[in-house]
């Protein structure tokens, strides 16, 4: 909710530069973002701050997408939060993992830029403000 | 003079005393209890059975006549028991295994189970044992007439009545045998009984002999010293020039080879025999005890000379010396000693005796014409076998008689006894060869034995009814029709030698002549063979190799019917249901030669082997095989065994290849596994610098508002991203080349502090950039390694910017040190340690931090990231130095605490 300055998007990311790149396209398409580089912080952030989506990376310090998955999932009050996981293991094992523990929508790194704002848009059901050109 | 009810009361109850005794131990050795029967002692004391009334009255005569000789009555035994204790343990294993039943049973089954061997060992046993069973009723008989008219003169010359006497004697001992010998109903038992009376009377004999002895030597002579004194007065010889000559010599050998060969010795030591072991005691208690009985024989005699009148029998001075001094009770107590010593001879040997002769003897014939010995279909011949050991035992006590008779003229005791005993020496060497040679052939041991027997009879035996016969006074004086190289005893001129030497030497020598060269000239059958070898190696042989080399093969209802003739019905089915383990036998189902085998030991242990042997020849059909056809199935049997081995030996490669494919395939397994993880590892690896790239080209093509700044710094990133992106291939590939052991460089002696410094400098940036201080702690200064300078700094720059990138302490530093450890095996080694203040490595990650694509949690103030394969290329390269890079506790610090790497490289010498 914008009034409680809560955002739109959770960003889960320890890469810097994509961190960056993801912030940038994200915000660009005019949505709040707020950014976490481990899976501690994720699971905090996504109690505290009650975005509208996650955008999940896999890799993570201290706990991984998976676990961070799990607790979101498990929570009654972000049972139906969704989640994108954004991963550069493209094994079809981590695909079918992360469907079964509920995630919502998944896409492999490197991915293109518009990929990643439609999946936002479609999971929060809320068109971008401006939709970058390919 | 004591009355004869008290003498004949006395000896009657000692019989029934031996009776009971016998009755007792039997019955207990069928229950199975009676420890005592199966011992070591009662069997020493019954091999004691050699010791008869020639030693206990004969002796003592012997040594008042000629000195010392009696002593090599016992020397013998006492060299044959300590010195050659070992042959008498082959004779026991093999009589236990060959289930032997006598002497003539032996030396058959050894050569060939031969019929004819058996039955001519069965005669010179009787003829050779006759003279001796003659000196027992004369010792019995005589001594009876002293002891009843207490007349010191009894070697006068004998009345009829003497002859009387003697035959109720025989008759008495042959009714005494009968009963004792033949109570048993299974005619191939031990005498349990039997053997317990012996032991008894063994006890008897001694205590009797030592009695008097006592008595006459402290009685009477005042103790040893002063009986011994009177010998040169009643002109004894103790000294060794008139005692120990030939005869003496001959007189050794005759009662070593007695003590194997007599029939009644072979009886107790293989036959009766409960227990090989026994034998160990036996070696030592039994010349002890022979020791204890002929302790007092020369003290007994030198004052029988000294003390007795003129003309006294010096063989009865043990029973005169004590009636002399009226010591009656003594007297009648040596009486039965005297008596216990001819007893248990006669028992002992009638029945050895009566075994042979209807073992070898009356079976053979009865089972050629049963009709004739009234044998019926079905019946068993346990009822002929024991009437014919009854018929026998008789006999053998009757020839005993004739012989006594005879020769009644003839006095002293002991020269009646070494005829016999030169008589059974004629089996030496048969059983000498039996044990230890091979080749000895069937007819060899009949040529010697033969020859052995004759030369015997011709030159001992036949001279020793001189007095009763003018014809053989005359052919002893001038030989057969006058030619008189051919006289008895000085024989092909061999003149001046003592008869008995002469005998001796004679018929040994014919004999083993004969054996020797008769053996050479044929050849055994195969039976013959198999049997030599089961003999001579007999301790080579395991419990049950039994060869059944026989292709024979017949009706099991054959089989039983014969058995059932032999051994009776009720044995007969006992055996035929442990061995086929029903209790129907089939009509025409063949038995199986190991069966026929098993069957001919036992049938061997009830009428012995030749007889064994002949009845199974009669119901066998196939017979035994030739020795080519046994040579070809030991052959056959030896090919299946390499094949069998060869298959083994295959199998087992081939269960080690597939154990190595199994290893291999796991190992590829694994590999392949390995090489999934790393392409997926490397996948992540490539694809995270990949999408920061493509994101960023992405918002830089469609983005072209973006403000100079934004865009210099997007930029940058992607030029970074791609450098990240190169080096991390540059590794891979780095790293794929170092784990192929592809030589990438030769190590050569550099200066490490060297690569130390450069490293430092390379690192500065980075250093400079964390804050970290880099300290050069204690090291070894003038120090040269085996390494390659760049790949080395390549290692050092990996640690230090490491221990700088990860190091989040409020004051980092990183830390070097040095230290050379010594090696026993291999160059010394120069340890260099990478020490910092960082998080530290926990005892979790120890291991796995060098595995590749492992990064610890990264500084989040900071853009600086590795491959994740620094170390796992580190580590490559120290070990193409021959050196090591582990994680290591910090010197003087505690685990946990920062993180600690050591570099180790060998020192160059």
């Amino acid at each position: 909710m914008m009034a409680s300055g809560s955002p739109d998007i959770l960003i889960v990311e320890d890469e810097p530069a994509i961190l960056t790149s993801l912030e940038f396209i994200l915000q660009h398409a005019g949505w709040k973002t707020h950014s976490v580089t481990d899976g501690e912080a994720a699971i905090k952030s996504v109690q505290a701050g009650q975005p509208k989506i996650v955008v999940l990376d896999l890799m993570l310090p201290r706990r991984n997408g998976f676990e961070v998955l799990k607790v979101i999932r498990r929570q009654p009050a972000t049972k139906e939060l969704p989640v994108l996981i954004l991963t550069a293991k493209g094994q079809q094992q981590d695909k079918q993992t992360a469907r079964e523990l509920g995630a919502s929508d998944f896409i492999t790194k490197p991915y293109a830029n518009t990929d990643v704002v439609e999946a936002v848009a479609n999971l929060i059901g809320q068109p971008p403000k401006a939709v970058p050109a390919p | 003079m004591i009355s004869g009810t008290l003498v004949f009361g006395t000896s009657i109850a000692y019989v029934i005393l031996l009776f009971i005794l016998a009755y007792i131990s039997d019955k207990n050795a069928r229950l199975g209890k009676g420890k005592l029967l199966r011992s070591p002692l009662v069997f020493t004391l019954a091999l004691s059975v050699y010791c008869t009334s020639w030693t206990f009255y004969g002796a003592v005569g012997s040594a008042a006549r000629n000195g010392l000789e009696f002593f090599a009555i016992y020397l013998g035994p006492t060299l044959v028991f300590i010195g050659w204790w070992f042959g008498l343990r082959k004779l026991i294993r093999i009589g236990h295994k060959q289930r032997i039943t006598s002497i003539a049973d032996f030396v058959s089954s050894r050569f060939g189970k031969s019929e004819r061997l058996a039955i001519l060992i069965t005669i010179m046993a009787v003829v050779g044992i006759t003279p001796y069973i003659a000196l027992q009723l004369k010792a019995i008989s005589t001594s009876l007439r002293v002891i009843l008219t207490d007349s010191p003169n009894a070697a006068l010359p004998q009345t009829g009545d003497e002859v009387g006497l003697a035959f109720g004697v025989a008759a008495a001992m042959a009714l005494f045998s009968v009963m004792f010998g033949t109570r048993n109903i299974n005619a191939n038992e031990q005498h349990h009984g039997v053997v317990a009376a012996i032991a008894f009377e063994a006890i008897i004999k001694f205590i009797a002999l030592i009695a008097v002895g006592l008595f006459v030597v402290f009685g009477l002579g005042g103790g040893f010293e002063a009986t011994y004194a009177r010998a040169e007065d009643v002109g004894v010889a103790l000294d060794a020039s008139s005692n120990f000559g030939p005869r003496w010599i001959t007189i050794t050998i005759l009662s070593a080879a007695a003590i194997i060969c007599l029939p009644r010795q072979f009886q107790i030591t293989v036959v009766e025999n409960a227990n090989e072991n026994h034998l160990r005691t036996a070696s030592w208690a039994f010349p002890l005890y022979l020791f204890g009985i002929s302790i007092f024989t020369m003290p007994i005699a030198i004052m029988g000379l000294s003390l007795l009148p003129a003309g006294a029998d010096p063989d009865m001075f043990v029973l005169t010396l004590p009636l002399a001094y009226d010591q009656q009770a003594l007297a009648l107590f040596a009486f039965i000693g005297g008596f216990s010593s001819a007893t248990s001879m006669i028992i002992i040997a009638s029945i050895a005796l009566s075994i042979m002769i209807s073992n070898h003897i009356v079976v053979p014939l009865a089972l050629r014409s049963p009709k004739l010995f009234g044998l019926k279909q079905g019946q068993g011949m346990t009822r002929l076998l024991l009437t014919s050991r009854r018929v026998s035992i008789s006999a053998v006590l009757f020839l005993g008689f004739i012989y006594f008779w005879l020769t009644s003229g003839s006095g002293a005791l002991a020269p009646i006894g070494l005829i016999s005993f030169a008589g059974v020496a004629q089996f030496l060497p048969a059983i000498l060869a039996a044990l230890y040679w091979r080749d000895a052939t069937v007819s060899g041991a009949l040529a010697g034995l033969l020859v052995g027997f004759i030369f015997w009879a011709y030159t001992s035996f036949l001279p020793s009814f001189g007095t009763a016969s003018p014809f053989i006074t005359d052919l002893l004086l001038y030989g057969p029709w006058q030619m008189e190289f051919l006289r008895p005893q000085v024989l092909f001129g061999l003149e001046n030698m003592d008869p008995l030497v002469h005998s001796v030497f004679w018929s040994l020598l014919a004999n083993s002549l004969a054996l020797i060269v008769v053996s050479f000239l044929t050849q055994n059958n195969t039976v013959g063979q198999l049997q030599a070898a089961q003999f001579v190696d007999v301790f080579k042989q395991t419990e049950n190799s039994q060869y059944s080399f026989t292709r024979s093969s017949a009706p099991l209802n054959d089989l039983l019917n014969m058995t059932q003739r032999v051994l009776g019905t009720e044995h007969a089915g006992r055996l035929f249901a442990t061995y086929s383990n029903s209790d129907r036998i089939e009509q025409n189902k063949d038995a199986s030669p190991h069966f026929i085998a098993n069957l001919e030991k036992e049938l061997a242990g009830s009428i012995g082997a030749a007889s064994a042997h002949v009845l199974l020849g009669q119901v066998v059909s196939g017979d035994t095989v030739t020795l080519e056809e046994v040579m070809q199935m030991a052959d056959e049997t030896q090919q299946i065994l390499e094949y069998s081995q060869r298959l083994e030996q295959t199998a087992t490669e081939l269960q080690s290849t597939t154990r190595q494919l199994q290893a291999a395939n796991n190992q590829l397994r694994q590999l392949d596994q390995q090489k999934d993880e790393f392409l997926s590892q490397v996948s992540h690896e490539v694809r995270t610098p990949m999408t920061a790239i493509r994101s960023f080209s992405e918002i830089l093509l469609t983005n072209k508002d973006l403000d100079s700044q934004q865009k210099q710094s997007f930029i940058n990133t992607i030029h970074e991203e791609s450098m990240r992106l190169t080096s991390l291939l540059d590794e891979i590939l780095d790293l794929n080349a170092l784990e192929r052991g592809e030589q990438l460089w030769t190590n050569e002696p550099i200066d490490p502090n060297k690569a130390i410094a450069r490293s430092i400098q390379v690192c500065t940036p980075i250093t400079e950039q964390h804050q970290v201080e880099v300290r050069l702690g204690e090291h070894i200064r003038h120090v040269q390694v085996e390494a390659n300078f760049d790949r080395i700094c390549q290692v050092f720059i990996n640690l230090i910017s490491n221990a700088a990138k990860y190091n989040n302490a409020a004051k980092p530093f990183v830390e070097i040190t040095s230290e050379i450890t010594k090696m026993s095996d291999k160059p010394d080694q120069l340890t260099i340690r990478f020490t910092d203040n960082g998080p530290g490595i926990s005892s979790a990650h120890s291991n796995t931090i060098f595995d590749k694509f492992w990064r610890g949690a990264r500084n989040p103030d900071t853009a600086q990231s590795g491959s994740g394969l620094g170390l796992a290329i580190s580590r490559e390269i120290l070990s193409q130095m021959n050196g090591s890079l582990e994680l290591d506790v910090p010197k003087g610090g505690k685990a946990g605490m920062g993180a600690c790497f050591a570099v180790r490289l060998p020192v160059h010498m």
